[in-house]
């Protein structure tokens, strides 16, 4: 069932979903686009190992990321890049009125934030599942109540609301104005959500003042390969932590095969995006992001790989980071910040958390 | 006729790609006063009880609100009546597990149960019969009656009155869609109106309203539907006046046959059961033969062990009052879902009663469906959203439509008296009743 309904798309969807990160190729990207639809599509058919297996009991789905639509992702990250980057550039008006079009468009499930939607897939678990770890015992229905979480770069809210749903109360902040309109309105017919989630139009630096040491986990997902300053932005996320918070990082590998599918196929062979939308120096590979979390002392916990299935429209976990991939890293106890070697740090973590789980209290170091 | 059952269940595939947005008509966020629930259902019969009953029990469910609507009063059974009730169900060791999952199967066995380790069919037109027997101790079945299991959920349900709400005589009379995603000034829950006008909201409307389901005919989903030219004649029989055993009994035969059945006096009715059981008026020479040969060749294959052939049952009396008939049909939702819709029960499919599963399959829609809500609620998600509830589809389209079929092709091969085809069956059912790993697999597939 599968090579022969999904033929007629494939070639749309790979087109598409290369351009947005986690499409897995092995075929040489310097062949012309028709041609590397053609290949892939005979690739399909028969190399089933590659296809996640939960595309065989998937339905036909429509495909996702046509062009157009991925022009909108692109103008998305073009809108973000320009405005962290504001001090050395205006802000574009062309890609601002771009990505206010696309505004509304967040809470469609099977448009051009799919990927995202179903990224929640992996994101709520990786961030429930860690931040259950550091506790004793948690009420069942709504395991993250009594945790404050900060969803750094919320967009419309797409990950902001699950966490609300288990519980928690997130403020999601994010520069763009639209972006909070679009997560407030949709917030608005939830009473639930209404009380928990919060927005706000800000940057981290705004908050940082304000809110040092209030939230029990930050999260940065998708945002980290746009901002200008990543050591900045990690001390501003480690300030607004507490003492044994968690940080959260979603975001793309620096590699060789990143380069090959997001910039050389995505825009210059299949022009899918306009040149020098991305920025290949800004995509961080893991070693650089655990370094900088070291060195403002964080301790890296989880290291792992995400891999996107254009086909299935799903993600799943891999050992293989060099494309996504999603970081778990804890504030340290002690406030040293040069000393402190990784592993002693991470002991010490170990050591906290064991106590805290053993009375159900976490204890100053 | 099987093939356009199969293709409606697997054409759920082309039609998902264009499944288009439920017909909406604009709301006003002016009805934002509503109450807004996580999971409303509608329908409190077996199945819409037993899917409240589920949830309210889940654990990732502990914070949500649930609704339950059933148009009907609420039934109290103070005392086991000491007469048996004439509508029994069969139900299946997965139907039970699901049932003791929150503890309405203790109420159900502290009342009234009979379980079985045997079943036996036999032709009218030849000596062919199949026998399924289980050899270990675990039941085969339970044949419990409806109001028993009624009973039992019911009082499940006052036991989570803090999460579930029941209202009684209520019935919807109109459902508002939402837009396929949040546009200005549109709320993006179903709303419900019910029949005393007051209205409602929900993240999640499941249907569990019965055959002619007006969630899915609200919805629009495409139902492949036809009447069987039969009723079943339901009845509680006496079997023998020696041990006093009671029995159930349905009984699908033509309209006019099963309407003369109910309303001819008792006498004449035990003599038409027994006649129908033990007569061969239908045997014919031919037919006999060529079942014995095929039985000789069984044997010289396959010795058999010599299990006790159970004779077909002698009913010494019936029930006073106890005869009811209800028609047949066969039916099937091309779709189980849509955003912020499912369906579960008679509103997805619709089955003959001759192999004991039509509640059953509820059953093993309400198992699957709490299965995907759960995992959704523990991540977070909207409980409307299509992501997990197309996963409950494909998983229940796949049993179903394999379920109805073969139910469909039995009931037709049983209807006839056409010598080929009963030739065909006497050796069908022969052959299937030696060979024992598809017994098996016939027993597994069912008990699920």
């Amino acid at each position: 069932m599968w090579p022969g309904v999904t033929l007629r798309s494939a070639g749309a969807r790979l087109l598409g979903a290369t351009g947005c990160r986690g499409s897995r190729g092995r075929s040489a990207p310097a062949a012309a686009s028709a041609v590397y639809s053609e290949n892939q599509i005979s690739r399909t058919s028969h190399n089933k190992p590659w296809i996640d297996s939960a595309c065989g009991s998937m339905y036909f789905r429509p495909s996702r990321m046509t062009s157009a639509c991925l022009k909108g992702v692109r103008a998305h990250r073009l809108l973000w890049t320009r405005l962290h980057s504001a001090s050395r550039s205006s802000v574009d008006r062309e890609g601002l009125k771009v990505f206010l079009a696309l505004a509304h468009k967040w809470w469609d499930e099977q448009g051009v934030y799919a990927p995202l939607h179903s990224m929640n897939a992996l994101r709520v678990p990786f961030i429930r599942d860690n931040l259950l770890k550091a506790v004793a015992s948690h009420q069942p229905g709504i395991p993250l109540s009594g945790m404050k979480i900060l969803d750094v770069g919320c967009g419309g809210g797409l990950l902001s609301e699950p966490l609300g749903r288990l519980g928690a109360s997130v403020l999601g902040i994010d520069p763009v104005e639209e972006n909070i309109k679009t997560a407030q309105h949709h917030r608005t017919f939830d009473p639930v959500l209404d009380q928990r989630v919060e927005y706000r139009v800000c940057s981290l630096e705004g908050i940082v003042q304000e809110s040092a040491e209030t939230f029990d986990a930050v999260v940065a997902s998708e945002v980290v390969e746009h901002v200008p300053d990543l050591e900045t932005f990690i001390q501003c996320c480690c300030q607004v932590l507490k003492p044994g918070g968690s940080l959260f990082i979603t975001t793309i590998n620096r590699t060789q095969l990143s380069y090959a599918l997001g910039i050389v196929f995505a825009e210059q062979i299949a022009h899918i995006v306009p040149k020098g939308t991305h920025t290949w120096e800004k995509f961080v590979s893991p070693e650089k992001l655990e370094s900088i979390l070291e060195s403002n002392g964080l301790s890296a916990q989880t290291i792992v790989g995400m891999l996107y299935n254009p086909f299935s429209g799903r993600w799943r976990w891999t050992e293989n980071t060099s494309l996504n991939y999603a970081a778990h890293a804890v504030k340290c106890k002690a406030q040293e910040r040069e000393a402190p070697v990784p592993s002693a740090c991470k002991g010490e973590e170990a050591g906290a958390r064991a106590e805290a789980s053993a009375s159900g209290a976490v204890l100053e170091s | 006729m099987a093939a356009r059952l199969a293709k409606s269940g697997w054409g759920a595939a082309a039609v998902a790609s264009r499944r288009s947005p439920l017909v909406s008509s604009r709301r006003c966020s002016g009805a934002s006063a509503d109450t807004v629930y996580d999971v409303v259902v509608s329908g409190g019969g077996l199945v819409g009880a037993a899917m409240a009953c589920a949830l309210g029990h889940n654990i990732h469910f502990s914070d949500k609100k649930i609704l339950l609507l059933e148009a009907g009063p609420k039934k109290i059974l103070e005392k086991l009546p000491e007469t048996y009730s004439n509508r029994v169900s069969s139900i299946s060791p997965g139907s039970a597990t699901l049932l003791s999952s929150f503890g309405a199967w203790d109420h159900i066995c502290n009342m009234r149960i009979r379980a079985f380790r045997r079943m036996q069919v036999w032709d009218a037109c030849s000596e062919a019969l199949i026998m399924f027997d289980k050899d270990n101790l675990d039941a085969m079945g339970y044949i419990v009656e409806n109001d028993v299991i009624m009973h039992a959920l019911t009082k499940q349900l006052e036991a989570v009155s803090d999460r579930v709400t029941v209202l009684y005589r209520s019935k919807a009379v109109s459902y508002t869609w939402p837009y396929s995603f949040s546009m200005a000034d549109s709320s993006p829950w179903v709303h419900i109106t019910l029949g005393d006008g007051s209205t409602l909201q929900t993240k999640l409307l499941i249907g569990a309203d019965g055959h002619n389901s007006g969630v899915r005919q609200a919805a629009g989903i495409q139902n492949v539907s036809w009447n069987y030219d039969q009723s079943a004649v339901v009845a509680t029989l006496h079997l023998s006046e020696l041990s006093d055993t009671f029995s159930s009994l349905v009984w699908s035969t033509s309209h006019e046959h099963a309407a003369e059945l109910v309303s001819m006096d008792e006498e004449k009715f035990v003599d038409a059961i027994n006649s129908a059981f033990w007569s061969d008026v239908n045997h014919s020479d031919f037919i006999d033969s060529a079942g014995t040969i095929l039985h000789y060749a069984v044997a010289l294959l396959k010795p058999t062990k010599i299990s006790a052939r159970q004779l077909p049952p002698s009913v010494a009396r019936v029930d006073a009052q106890s005869r009811a008939l209800f028609p047949l049909g066969l039916g099937h939702a091309a779709e189980y879902v849509r955003p912020r819709v499912a369906l579960i029960g008679d509103a997805a499919h619709r089955v003959h009663p001759l192999a004991g599963q039509g509640v059953n399959m509820g059953f093993g829609d309400i198992s699957s469906l709490v299965h995907h809500l759960s995992a959704a609620a523990f991540n977070g998600k909207d409980l409307g959203s299509m992501s997990h509830l197309t996963g409950y589809e494909t998983d229940r389209q796949r049993h179903n439509t394999a379920l109805l079929v073969a139910t469909d092709l039995l009931k037709r091969l049983y209807s006839t008296s056409v010598t080929p085809l009963v030739l065909l069956r006497t050796w069908g059912l022969q052959a299937t009743n030696a060979v024992s790993p598809l017994k098996e697999q016939i027993m597994a597939f069912a008990s699920k």
